[in-house]
């Protein structure tokens, strides 16, 4: 299966990516070469074969049910989160308006 | 007494405990040697004080004896773990300028044993790239040159180009790295150094820029086998805030070190006999499969018959993952804002996502972007799923009759720069040895075996059980006692 360049700026419109005409049209042929290559796995004889999700068998394990459980990942911690923050504007996150 | 420079960690430790010379004494030397090898390129942040600080703390505590496991040790931390108040980029333009509120959990248990950092070590933008090309702060340069009398530059690896090259160059003494798909192991074999991917979840991710998380796993890289050992038990453990940290206790690899590998049975596979491969790599495994029998194994011949699937599935499963992963970058929450005037909120997204990524990252999220669309879904994904399933499985069926196996690291030595990036695809195939044993969770190694015709080192891959690293670690340091490599770069920078 091969892509174009419309499929190309479609992609890029799902990943957020803005690109040019030039670009849509390098990543054109960069696009099909791999996605030509990969192609070959359609060859493998999958019957009855589970698709690995984890590599090693490990429960997911639940923490206990409280506030703040982590002091590292728990609340309180504003001033830390937004420090990095492009755009901070009283204590959020600052996006474009979005809302007319 | 031998310059401080030279010394491994293992004898940094053991002479600081001694009182042979004082931890500051170790910092202040590797600082002057990382602040004179600015043409390598390997840092792209430079932590000097950092070094002394510990160092201080270090020599303190020996006089109040009350020493930690590596009190003493300097080291480079490479620049995809989060570092408290320090730069942290994945040598990317979308980090620039991001400094971490909160310390990774591997760099946090290498400072609580007492190292200090050096620096930031460069690395390929967010770890993709096998060459140390794809950085937004320029190319590392190995410190390697080819005997051919020419000048030509050489890569150190990817994406661990920073670790591999300012450990070679004796920037510092060990360092970590990350191995989704061979970054550890192929930069280590570039350079002549030693590199371990243990097993997936002995290294809590949390805190590690993310890329492929079911494939992401820290490990460090040094200048010998031992010196692995003592870094690996100092960086592993379990950790409550990764959900796939592996709950186990974390084994004294470096006390059970043993070369003598009576009783064990080493598997080579025969898959990774490429055809028309380069004939020093092959007669450099077949030196490796006679000091493995040499240190007392028996060699049996193996399959893994799903080998030449590896490569392609790890490059849907992989750009699948980063697609995912690197989402989060938005111009919103940190790192890079590109508002173009009067843009609204989706243009906002896709300008700083324009600017932010480089090419290869780009290409990356677009792959997995179309792997994961609705009506290629299962095609790609669910079909690269279940063929990593088989490779898991080829090498459990391998190890039913063998302890650790042993192939070549890479299919090459270190090419040039600028060789490899007109063509992707040429790229990726250099992690044809490297990825089976990602895409299988299993710990696997590189040490230093031979020279090339070129003068240029090679390693040999040791690949282990799950949870075996102590046989990966015995069967390394088998041959690092066998090859004696010793070659160094000689020094132009």
């Amino acid at each position: 299966m091969t892509i174009d360049q419309a499929t190309v700026r479609k992609i890029a419109s799902l990943a957020r990516i803005a690109i040019s005409d030039a670009e849509a049209a390098a990543m054109e042929g960069e696009l099909n070469g791999i996605l030509g290559w990969v192609e070959q796995l359609g060859e493998v004889d999958v019957t009855g074969v589970e698709p690995m999700t984890a590599v090693i068998p490990n429960r997911l394990r639940l923490r206990d049910d409280v506030i703040d459980a982590d002091p590292l990942t728990g609340g309180n911690r504003r001033d830390d989160i937004l420090a990095n923050a492009p755009a901070p504007q009283h204590g959020f996150f600052g996006v474009p308006k979005v809302i007319e | 007494m031998t310059e401080l420079t030279n010394l491994t960690v293992a004898q940094i430790r053991d002479g600081h405990r001694a009182g042979d010379f004082s931890a500051v004494e170790v910092a202040e030397a590797f600082n002057a040697n990382v602040a004179g090898a600015k043409a390598l390129n390997a840092f792209i942040v430079e932590t000097p004080d950092h070094a002394i600080a510990a160092a201080k703390a270090a020599d303190a505590d020996r006089a109040a004896g009350t020493l930690k496991p590596l009190s003493g040790v300097p080291i480079g931390m490479k620049d995809l773990f989060a570092t408290n108040g320090v730069q942290t980029t994945a040598a990317s333009h979308m980090l620039e300028g991001f400094v971490p509120r909160y310390e990774s959990t591997v760099s946090q248990k290498l400072w609580d044993a007492g190292c200090g950092m050096l620096g930031k070590l460069n690395l390929d933008q967010f770890a993709m790239g096998s060459s140390n090309e794809t950085s937004y702060f320029g190319n590392v340069i190995s410190p390697w040159k080819r005997n051919d009398g020419g000048n030509a530059a050489l890569a150190p690896g990817g994406s661990s180009g920073g670790s591999s090259s300012a450990i070679a160059a004796r920037l510092c003494p060990a360092a970590t790295g990350t191995d989704t798909g061979g970054s550890i192991r192929q930069p280590a074999a570039f350079v002549g150094i030693s590199g371990i991917k243990p097993t997936y979840g002995r290294c809590s991710r949390w805190g590690i820029v993310a890329f492929a998380s079911s494939l992401d796993q820290a490990g460090p890289m040094a200048r010998d086998v031992r010196d692995c050992a003592i870094m690996l038990e100092n960086m592993a453990g379990f950790d409550p805030k990764d959900a796939t940290s592996l709950n186990m206790a974390v084994p004294n690899w470096e006390a059970a070190l043993s070369s003598d590998l009576k009783g064990k049975k080493v598997g080579i596979p025969k898959e990774y006999r490429l055809e028309g491969i380069d004939p020093d790599i092959d007669a450099m495994w077949d030196a490796g499969i006679a000091m493995l029998k040499d240190a007392g194994a028996e060699v049996v011949d193996i399959s893994l018959p799903h080998t030449k699937y590896a490569l392609p599935a790890y490059y849907i499963i992989a750009p699948a993952e980063a697609s995912s992963n690197l989402a989060r970058y938005d111009g919103v929450r940190y790192g890079l804002r590109d508002l173009p005037e009067k843009a609204g909120l989706q243009d906002m997204y896709a300008a700083t996502r324009a600017d932010g990524f480089g090419p290869e990252v780009k290409r990356r999220i677009m792959i997995g972007t179309y792997v994961l669309s609705a009506g290629f879904y299962d095609a790609y994904y669910t079909q690269a799923q279940k063929v990593r399933t088989l490779i898991a499985r080829d090498f459990e069926q391998a190890f039913g009759v063998c302890d650790v196996i042993l192939a070549p690291t890479a299919p090459s030595a270190a090419f040039g720069l600028g060789e490899k990036t007109a063509d992707p695809l040429s790229m990726y195939l250099n992690d044809v040895f490297a990825v089976p044993a990602s895409l299988a969770g299993l710990p696997a190694m590189s040490v230093p075996a031979a020279l090339n015709r070129e003068g240029l080192p090679l390693g040999l891959q040791i690949i282990g059980k799950a949870f075996d690293e102590q046989g990966v670690l015995n069967a390394g340091l088998a041959i690092e006692e066998r090859a004696g490599f010793n070659a160094r770069a000689e020094k132009w920078w």
